[in-house]
């Protein structure tokens, strides 16, 4: 890419970032891949999820990672949100120590805090991203709370902005998110990722398992979040239209590869690696 | 003949044998050294249940020697079928001197409640806790609530106390208010009433907290901050009892039980019972006090 050339500029750098599960062989890496077809290394058997991931993104821009179940969609932003730890590689955030600081090397707590300020993630299953026994009112409060914000009345008036801004009724910021309908849930997990504004915000597979109409809306407040708040964005999705619909750059990954690179409708129009070119014509 | 002294009593001088007593000792100072941090312990079997006070009877024993003066309260009270249980179990082990007199006692275990005398340098409170984890409540999972301790991640229970506010517009808790000890550990001040945790800040005294079912031992070295968790616009606030007096003293400025008569009537009486014996005669020991703000 030309993009890796420039110096400066970017928001989030990425190189070679690899996870495997189970035990990997020294052989691993090499004999696994979309050129084998395969992820399990025929050595050992373990499972590499992602391998030699390289990538930067630039502030305000909005990159899609597209790819068929089991290509390490989930687990790269998983890596890149501190879910899970990565087997190697390195991340690094132009706002933490410049840039310099190879984030996964950084100890819990400082992981912690870049969680807290810089980054928001929204998981395909709310469930995951919400704490289902506090209210949707909490859930944001916690966000901001672990921020460091110990003012009642500001922490309220923060989270009835951020609910009325996603469209969910702010009657009902003092219920627990279990009584709410899949898309408010949704929207209320969007609330509590935007809560603290950071610059980078995880999105992975947020409509699936959404009906169409509310997809559409789920989509119109994501773009024009993006647009307002100006948010740096990774979305994960299967989907091309909301890949389409949402992103300037995509990424195509297969067995935990990139296969292509590039501008979003560039890849949709004329996509060159055959991985994509089948998944534009499978495109419904 | 050789006189066998060193078999003469069936037990051992306060029960527990000297090498786990020097364990819990050990523990003890450890909790000491890190204020409201729980330091594991291997707590051993004793002759009542676990979660009836073993954790109290074991830093009681391991602490006590032959010139303490001991001291029992359950909720305030001497009289209590436990207090009165454990003290005649203590003195029957130890020989040591029993009293009902706050001041007068060196060493005092309690369950539930802090004396409302001010406790002084000479003198140790040893609490009785059923649930160490101030996490508990909001974290199912020990490996995660002492990950959640080690990087001070005490958000969730944040969450809590918000939650207390927006339902019931108050900091809701009945006992055992989360405390933050020395700007560091939140840790839970055992299910006493609100009105006694301002009295486990800057205390003269050293407050022990056992957990014998629980097996942790954490503690509040005397002249260290502990501060109850409250946010910046919504106040810690204590048990108000404004215009009630004690239906038996008529004293008001401590913590009351609520009672009903034989006639169903309503009526207060002091809970700390010594405290009570005391404002009787007419003197009134020295109290700290809080204010609740505005």
């Amino acid at each position: 890419m030309s993009h890796q050339d420039t110096e400066d500029g970017w928001l989030l750098r990425v190189r070679s970032l690899t996870k495997v599960y189970g035990d990997p062989a020294e052989t691993t890496l090499a004999r696994t891949g979309p050129k084998f077809d395969s992820n399990i290394c025929p050595d050992t058997g373990a499972i590499v999820a992602i391998a030699g991931i390289d990538f930067d993104l630039y502030p305000g821009e909005v990159l899609g990672v597209v790819g068929e179940s089991g290509s390490g969609k989930s687990t790269l932003v998983q890596l890149l949100f501190f879910d899970q730890e990565a087997t190697s590689g390195e991340v690094y955030l132009k706002s933490v120590d410049g840039g310099r600081t190879n984030l996964l090397t950084a100890s819990h707590q400082r992981k912690r805090y870049m969680r807290n300020h810089l980054l928001g993630m929204v998981y395909q299953n709310p469930r995951d991203g919400l704490n289902f026994s506090f209210t949707s009112g909490g859930n944001i409060a916690e966000k901001l709370l672990m921020a460091g914000s110990f003012h009642v009345g500001r922490i309220r008036d923060r989270a009835s902005y951020l609910l009325m801004q996603t469209e969910v009724p702010i009657q009902r910021m003092d219920e627990t998110p279990s009584s709410f309908s899949g898309g408010m849930q949704q929207r209320v997990q969007i609330s509590k990722a935007i809560a603290n504004n950071p610059p980078l915000v995880f999105l992975d597979e947020v409509t699936s398992g959404l009906d169409v109409s509310v997809q559409a809306k789920v989509l119109d407040l994501i773009r024009r979040l993006q647009h307002e708040l100006g948010i740096s964005m990774i979305v994960v999705s299967h989907d091309l239209g909301v890949i389409r619909m949402l992103t300037d750059r995509t990424m195509v990954l297969k067995h935990g590869h990139i296969v292509e690179h590039g501008l979003t409708d560039q890849i949709l129009q004329d996509p060159q690696h055959a991985y994509t070119q089948l998944l534009v014509s499978s495109l419904l | 003949m050789i006189a066998n002294t060193k078999f003469q009593s069936s037990y051992n001088y306060a029960f527990i044998d000297e090498s786990t007593k020097k364990e819990v000792r050990r523990r003890a100072l450890k909790a000491v050294c890190i204020p409201g941090y729980q330091v594991p312990y291997s707590s051993p079997e004793m002759p009542i249940s676990r979660g009836w006070g073993t954790g109290g009877l074991h830093l009681t024993l391991s602490l006590i020697g032959k010139s303490d003066t001991f001291k029992i309260i359950d909720q305030g009270s001497d009289a209590s079928v436990n207090a009165c249980n454990l003290r005649e179990f203590v003195k029957m082990m130890t020989g040591c001197r029993v009293t009902f007199d706050t001041a007068e006692a060196t060493l005092i275990q309690t369950r539930h409640r802090v004396p409302e005398e001010i406790m002084t340098e000479r003198q140790i409170l040893v609490l009785q806790v059923p649930q160490p984890e101030v996490l508990r409540g909001v974290e199912r999972y020990e490996v995660r609530t002492r990950q959640m301790h080690a990087e001070a991640d005490y958000s969730k229970i944040w969450v809590s106390l918000y939650e207390a506010y927006v339902r019931f517009g108050t900091l809701m808790r009945g006992s055992g208010y989360p405390i933050r000890v020395n700007d560091r550990y939140v840790a839970t001040p055992s299910p006493i009433p609100r009105w006694d945790v301002p009295n486990l800040s800057m205390a003269n005294c050293l407050y022990l907290f056992g957990a014998g079912r629980e097996k942790r031992i954490h503690a509040i070295p005397p002249y260290t901050k502990v501060e109850p968790l409250e946010f910046e616009d919504v106040k810690f606030r204590v048990e108000e009892f404004a215009g009630i007096r004690c239906s038996v003293s008529g004293e008001d400025r401590a913590f009351m039980d609520e009672i009903f008569d034989d006639q169903e009537r309503r009526k207060h009486v002091i809970n700390d019972s010594n405290f009570l014996d005391k404002v009787k005669t007419g003197q009134r020991p020295p109290q700290r006090l809080f204010n609740n703000p505005d």
